[in-house]
């Protein structure tokens, strides 16, 4: 099977940034950096508040960047974040903070390898039950490591940090995500996975190497993962299994994603700023039932808006008629096809 | 000795869990994630029933099994039944399902939590020793292997010697085949699912005979059924049957020579080397 050559991508037009293109990340600069202001005119509470947004929105964002294109359903957010924190709290002592939190992503990605080339290569379902009990297994291997080596069950991450400064970091690393996601989205492994995501079989015959690609965007998506889990663990200051690899996490991360829609880089924002809220609210509400509410989430997903709420924005835009450049939701995946299909038949009368 | 008789006594009750799954996902084709919820729900109800009765928790199985029957083959008409149409392909469905199963989990844990509390509960019965090559082990382990295997072997004959059983694996085999030789396959796959959801409650009234369970500990129990049913090959019976004794020997040889706090690595283990070596199972055919 041959890898396909470095080739422009789809049309011409996507080689460069389009108008609406250039809009678009117009705004979202403008968006990051006033949420960059937010700690300077918020305290306390509202503050608290912005922090759960923004790594929620890292965490999601991160999510989606394999799940969304690839329709996989990883459900192992929680095992990289604890990875990521038991990195950071096992070196405190040791080594400077910053290396830690570099340390802590290649950890990540050691794991997501490893676990990506074992399971990426059969079906999907594999997968999905692999990454649900992935961070029991990895709690569970903790757990027996300290007591085989009769450390302490808990660490303490000590370093001075202002609530602005966690803001900050993870601010910052939601911008970097982006700045990810964006451009895998343009490349060739972003194209790749899309085509995956739509049609595996297809995309075998087009000579993708299916595995190769999904592994290393679960590696990418992996590793922020694990770079959450070092940004955090410092504001937690005690970490322990059971609370590293709480499983929770994991559901909330998906649900999030889900509720924003899921083939939009900016859907996770739309699902986190509304869920946050909600689910701060229930669980002061109905702190003994939180569980029974997750469950009642997810099905109102599923049942009512499967394709998040971007899916209902676009759906509301496309009845107004409306398709100058930006062509949304369904029609711009059928213009993508298309271009896509004639780029393939042009490249192979040239190779032929 | 003692490891592969107790291995052995776990993966009896194993089968008949694994089962149930194998029904739903191999016949019905829903990757059920609440099964394990149902097989901690049928436990409760044997808990409730022996707190209530002093009476046998086997009698337990005479109302926590049509329950759990008619209880499934709800979740599959009101719930699954319309994913199942909505779906445009397998995948989509396998995703919408995989989420709305586990919204289902959730709720099940929410309504146990809420009903029975979060602590773990267990109750003694027939705790006495009973002696097998000299060694002794608990009576109500044994009496559970039995009932499993009496039940594993009747669900067994009944698949392979009946016009229904006759029908279901003709579901298995081909869903869209199946419709052409004028099967229901919707109401096959719903009786499928309700019945597989009855027998993995019959394993949570059998091992909750001798095990320590809590509401929210149905996920382990998913997993390691699932992992027996890929183990065994999806839609094979016998294969699950093996692969379940297979994980019950893998758990107890890891539980008593390393670390009993590390029987779902074992498990995991397990998973790995049959993905890289085997993905289509022990039995299974490879597809081409």
């Amino acid at each position: 099977m041959s890898t396909i050559e470095k080739a422009p991508l789809v049309g011409g037009e996507a080689l460069g940034v389009s108008a609406h293109e250039r809009r678009t990340m117009l705004i979202s600069v403008l968006i990051f950096i006033a949420a960059g202001f937010v700690p300077l005119v918020f305290d306390g509470y509202v503050l608290q508040l912005s922090i759960s947004v923004v790594m929620y929105t890292a965490f999601a964002t991160s999510w989606l960047l394999f799940s969304g294109p690839t329709n996989y359903i990883a459900l192992s957010t929680a095992a990289f974040f604890g990875i990521g924190m038991y990195v950071t709290a096992a070196g405190i002592d040791l080594v400077p903070y910053p290396v830690l939190i570099v340390a802590s992503g290649v950890a990540g990605v050691i794991m997501a390898a490893v676990v990506g080339l074992a399971t990426l290569r059969v079906s999907g379902v594999y997968f999905v039950i692999f990454s649900l009990g992935l961070a029991e297994l990895v709690r569970q291997f903790m757990t027996w490591g300290q007591h085989v080596f009769g450390t302490m069950s808990g660490l303490y991450v000590t370093i001075d940090r202002s609530e602005p400064m966690y803001y900050w970091q993870l601010l910052l690393l939601t911008g970097i995500i982006y700045v990810a996601g964006w451009w895998i989205g343009r490349s060739r492994l972003g194209f790749a996975l899309r085509i995956i995501g739509n049609d595996e079989v297809v995309a075998v015959h087009c000579g993708i190497n299916t595995a190769r690609a999904k592994v290393v965007l679960f590696v990418i998506s992996s590793a922020f993962a694990s770079i959450l889990g070092a940004l955090i663990a410092p504001r937690w200051g005690y970490v322990e299994p059971v609370v590293a690899f709480n499983p929770f996490l994991s559901f909330q991360v998906v649900i999030m994603a889900l509720l924003g829609g899921t083939h939009r880089l900016w859907g996770p924002l739309l699902g986190v700023i509304p869920f946050t809220l909600l689910w701060e609210l229930m669980s002061i509400e109905f702190p003994d039932q939180t569980t029974l509410l997750l469950g009642v989430c997810f099905l109102l997903i599923v049942y009512a808006i499967p394709n998040g709420i971007t899916g209902l924005i676009e759906g509301a835009w496309n009845k107004r008629g409306k398709t100058d450049g930006s062509v949304p939701g369904v029609l711009q995946r059928v213009v993508n096809g298309s271009a896509a299909v004639k780029n393939l038949l042009q490249r192979g009368k040239t190779s032929a | 000795m003692d490891i592969v008789i107790i291995g052995l006594l776990l993966g009896g009750t194993y089968a008949l869990m694994a089962m149930g799954l194998q029904l739903q996902y191999g016949v019905a084709r829903i990757m059920n994630l609440a099964n394990g919820e149902v097989l901690i729900a049928g436990a409760f109800g044997a808990f409730w029933f022996f707190a209530g009765t002093k009476a046998s928790p086997l009698f337990a199985l005479l109302f926590v099994v049509p329950l759990a029957f008619a209880l499934n083959w709800a979740i599959y008409r009101i719930l699954i039944l319309p994913l199942v149409r909505r779906a445009k392909n397998q995948g989509k469905l396998e995703v919408d399902s995989i989420l709305a199963t586990f919204g289902i989990s959730f709720i099940f844990i929410g309504i146990m939590v809420a009903a029975f509390g979060a602590q773990y509960s267990d109750y003694s019965y027939l705790s006495e020793p009973i002696y097998i090559f000299g060694e002794r082990y608990g009576l109500n382990r044994v009496v559970s292997f039995g009932c499993s295997i009496l039940l594993c072997a009747g669900l067994y004959l009944w698949l392979h010697k009946t016009r229904a059983g006759l029908a279901l694996r003709a579901v298995s085999v081909n869903p869209s085949a199946a419709g052409l030789v004028s099967i229901n396959v919707i109401r096959t796959s719903a009786f499928a699912f309700a019945l597989g959801g009855a027998v993995t409650a019959a394993g949570g009234v059998l091992l909750s005979m001798y095990l320590t369970f809590d509401a929210s500990y149905g996920v382990v129990f998913t997993l390691k059924a699932l992992i027996i049913v890929i183990l065994g090959g999806v839609g094979d019976i016998r294969g699950t049957i093996v692969a379940a004794f297979v994980l019950g020997l893998a758990e107890t040889a890891v539980a008593s020579l390393i670390d009993p706090g590390l029987t779902l690595a074992a498990a995991y283990i397990l998973f790995m080397i049959v993905l890289l070596v085997r993905p289509e199972g022990l039995f299974g055919r490879r597809t081409a």
